[in-house]
């Protein structure tokens, strides 16, 4: 049994609400009108009424909920093991059988959800019943579970005996159909509780979940308090700031999704593939090399999506790198730089945040800084207080000035720019790998154009629709496919150095162009 | 407002009231401003053909249940963990195991990768959150270098390392959300104000990058402001615990999956759940959610064994992968968009005594 934190009081939570969901499809199931196919089923002598086969309960799902046959068959296992239908005949396994063996629908006695507390005795009882009704009628696994019990509560094996007989005494005065329904309903119902090893119990949960706890407190003698005066207070505060929030309009968000995924689709490599090929399908990852945070000549779609907005270009190494270039061209790099060392302050140690925030003070925001950057004067004002009392956010108000000021102006004069352009000329399209083995399909994706009838009314089992091998679309942009290798001049940069990283002696040294006067001396820290 | 004993009845009482009024009012506004419904938006968008993906890798060696798994930055090495304590770093595209820590609490239900791959996080029942060094030094046992981070009053249910290896957010059963300095394990912000267990989290992928969304077993949906500590957002409309929350990629919504067998789309900018997905034929709660890289399609692992894949456009199902034979516990599309990897709670009986649990790569 799943182990977990130990309940509060008491409280039970409410039950899983996937078993009421099958109880009602149960009950749905035995409609006399729109449910299952009943039939009286023929046990030697005995006629058992209300039986249903495997098969009627598949067509019954299939109808009634619009899924394949796979699927059906998944449900309808489910129902079974989780103890909703039982098999009349052997009832050792819970498994929905597609032949002519006979189903009932459990009895809501047993079903999960009354949650019973399934004792040892209780289960004790059973097996003594059992083993006593036939000699060797037990199971391996109840076998030992029989013998546990008897060495475990062997002060009490008289009552379990006592009781055992007594029961099989008061069965044996019904007739020998409901003899016959009422011991395989409990059969199933101890598969459910004691499942054979080998088997997943569908009574397991994981750890316990406490839906009462936060917020609550614990009364010295008695249940939990219901919750406190200040988690009320909160959401009161939450709520009336969620009234005075500004909304925007259904029609602009959802047309903001069509946008994305129409923009995003080329680069979905589930949704489109990817060139030369998915490693994953291939087992080939030239894919992952040539698209490397420090690939020396990007691809066309990355060097494409660089366009989509300003954060994917700065969160890719070699976009941000080409910015960079651009924006000493500009002589406006330390705009950049101060964005990374403020990147750096946020998401860096605590420990480091004095040292850092002294550190971009001394080279970026100190009159007469070597590297100064332009914030408009109320910005500058607040930031030069705060540092006062340095902490991890006391840039924040800066960095986003000089992040919309990149984003507004320099941003889009690097899009229009040549460097842009060329980058984008010069950019590697991969040919689809041409190579195709018996197993895999070079360059496949998820999807497949062809349009395929639904799914058949044939029977297909599982392991079958595996095997069926997946097409892929013949109706990939062309112009991919036949561009080759362009060739390339040499990069006239070398990334390694540009990305921000820190140098081994801790030097603060964010970017920028390698001339810059006197500025890597001037600023090292910890010497 | 005054604290005092006397009138707390009253202040509760008032305050409960108030807050029931205040939340008809907030979803009266929220209604003001929905003029149009995504399906309808969706109808000129072009349906998707057949899909097929298969399974390319089954990483086998977890001996119980896989609890958890997150991608490195590398697209191709994962991090999981499971019921028995282990947490295995793997490169799933060789599915060579590469390192292997056991902790010592059992159900880790929370293991994260950092973004340099030079550390992994895990935590569950310990209440604590533990980050480990990654060393390829084959004598230096992993558990030696293990750093404390977090301490919680409850399990640990999920974690995240933010933009960089020094801080870590996490959920815990106990209600809270924190962020740790990893470092020196200091408390740099707590988030208070879900009711119940939180039971998942994740960051925004936005410019500014100082928000994150959790979910919990108060049903609730609320997104956070990282420096103040303040709820943002609050989205109540699920009837079960939220397992599973995560961002749209463009970062203007998120998704969730819940208990009760259902995933829906939050917008931010409209405020208010704007799809959801579900079909009656599923009834088993949905563990774990994550989009492709487009955006366009939700994978949702569930708790009746299956993967359901939905477009998110048009709210339908386009597919259901069956692959394992228990509850899909965790579910993560790689870095890059190639794969997904699913985890679950199967196990195969191979010979009578060995078991063995597996993760799954799809692409």
């Amino acid at each position: 049994m799943a182990a977990g934190p130990a309940s509060h009081g008491g409280l039970r939570r409410a039950q899983r609400p996937h078993l009421s969901k099958m109880e009602r499809m149960v009950v749905s199931m035995q409609d006399p009108d729109q449910g299952v196919k009943m039939r009286s089923q023929r046990l030697l002598i005995t006629v058992i009424p209300h039986a249903v086969t495997g098969n009627d309960i598949m067509e019954w799902l299939i109808h009634k909920y619009c899924i394949t046959e796979e699927e059906a068959l998944h449900l309808g296992t489910l129902l079974v093991r989780h103890g909703y239908l039982y098999p009349l005949r052997d009832p050792c396994h819970l498994e929905l059988r597609l032949d002519e063996t006979p189903y009932r629908f459990q009895t809501p006695y047993f079903w999960m959800s009354t949650l019973w507390p399934a004792a040892e005795l209780d289960y004790a009882i059973y097996l003594a019943k059992k083993n006593i009704r036939k000699r060797g009628g037990l199971f391996d696994h109840e076998k030992e579970h029989y013998d546990q019990l008897h060495r475990k509560i062997s002060h009490t094996w008289d009552l379990v005996v006592m009781q055992a007989r007594e029961q099989l005494w008061a069965a044996k005065q019904r007739r020998k159909g409901d003899r016959l329904v009422i011991a395989c309903q409990e059969q199933t119902y101890w598969l459910v509780n004691r499942p054979p090893p080998g088997v997943p119990s569908v009574l397991e949960q994981g750890p316990e979940r406490n839906s009462c706890t936060a917020g609550r407190v614990q009364m010295p003698t008695g249940p939990f308090q219901t919750k406190t005066v200040d988690f009320y207070r909160r959401e009161v505060e939450c709520l009336r700031k969620a009234l005075g929030r500004a909304r925007v309009k259904s029609s602009v968000c959802l047309e903001a999704y069509l946008k994305f995924s129409s923009q995003r689709g080329p680069h979905d490599p589930i949704m489109s593939g990817c060139l030369p090929s998915n490693p994953w399908v291939t087992d080939n990852d030239t894919y992952w090399a040539m698209n490397a945070p420090s690939a020396a000549v990007p691809t066309r779609l990355r060097v494409e999506q660089w366009a989509f907005s300003f954060r994917e270009l700065l969160e890719d190494p070699v976009g941000r790198a080409h910015f960079m270039d651009f924006l000493s061209k500009e002589f406006s790099a330390e705009n950049l730089s101060f964005w990374e060392a403020c990147e750096e302050l946020r998401h860096g140690g605590q420990a480091q945040v004095p040292a850092l925030v002294d550190a971009v003070y001394q080279q970026f925001l100190a009159p007469g800084a070597a590297r100064w950057v332009n914030i408009d004067s109320r910005t500058m004002e607040r930031t030069l207080v705060g540092l006062g009392r340095p902490h991890r956010h006391v840039l924040d108000d800066a960095q986003l000035h000089i992040y919309m000021l990149m984003k507004k102006d320099s941003y889009p004069r690097f899009l229009k720019s040549d460097l842009y352009k060329d980058l984008l000329a010069e950019a590697v399209v991969p040919p689809k790998t041409k190579r195709r083995s018996a197993r895999w399909c070079p360059g496949r994706q998820a999807f497949t154009r062809r349009n395929r009838p639904g799914s058949g009314s044939r029977l297909v089992t599982r392991k079958r629709l595996q095997e069926i091998p997946a097409g892929f679309s013949t109706t990939a942009p062309i112009t991919l496919v036949t561009q080759t290798f362009v060739s390339l001049k040499p990069p006239g940069l070398l990334l390694p150095g540009r990305l921000p990283e820190l140098s081994p002696g801790g030097h603060r040294c964010w970017g920028g162009p390698p001339a810059c006067p006197g500025w890597e001396s001037a600023h090292r820290l910890g010497s | 407002m005054a604290t005092d004993g006397l009138h707390e009845n009253e202040t509760l009482a008032s305050l409960k009231s108030e807050a029931e009024s205040l939340k008809g009012k907030l979803e009266e506004e929220r209604a003001k401003l929905h003029d149009v419904e995504l399906h309808q938006v969706a109808e000129r968008v072009e349906a998707l053909g057949q899909f097929v993906m298969k399974t390319r890798r089954t990483l086998k060696g977890h001996g119980n249940k896989v609890l958890c798994m997150d991608w490195c930055k590398d697209k191709r090495r994962i991090v999981s963990s499971s019921q028995d304590g282990k947490v295995i770093v793997w490169d799933s595209f060789t599915t060579n195991k590469e390192h292997a820590v056991t902790m010592p609490c059992t159900w880790v239900m929370a293991c994260a990768y950092a973004p340099s791959g030079c550390a992994i996080a895990c935590g569950g029942l310990d209440n604590k959150c533990s980050v480990y060094p990654l060393t390829f030094d084959k004598n230096e046992n992993m558990a030696a270098k293990k750093k404390s981070v977090a301490m919680h009053t409850n399990y640990l249910s999920a974690c995240s390392f933010t933009n960089s290896d020094m801080q870590i957010l996490t959920a815990s059963g106990d209600g809270t959300c924190a962020l740790w300095d990893v470092e020196s394990g200091q408390l740099l912000q707590s988030f208070h104000g879900h009711g119940a267990d939180v039971l998942c989290l994740d960051l925004a992928p936005s410019e500014t990058g100082n928000t994150f969304v959790s979910g919990g077993c108060d049903k609730k949906a609320m997104v956070w402001d990282m420096r103040s500590g303040q709820c943002v957002q609050a989205f109540e409309t699920h009837e079960s615990d939220i397992n599973s929350v995560r961002y749209y990629p463009s970062g203007d919504a998120f998704a969730s999956g819940s208990d009760d067998a259902t995933c829906r789309l939050y917008d931010l900018r409209a405020d208010r759940e704007v799809a959801i997905y579900s079909k009656e034929s599923i009834i088993f709660g949905a563990s774990s959610v994550d989009f492709s890289l487009s955006g366009r399609l939700l994978f949702a692992g569930y708790n009746d064994y299956t993967i359901n894949v939905w477009d998110v456009l048009k709210g339908s199902r386009v597919s259901i992968l069956f692959g394992h034979e228990n509850r899909v516990s965790t579910l993560r599309v790689s870095p890059d968009g190639t794969a997904f990897c699913s985890g679950s709670w199967d196990h195969t009986l191979r010979t009578k005594n060995y078991l063995f649990v597996s993760l799954q790569v799809w692409a």
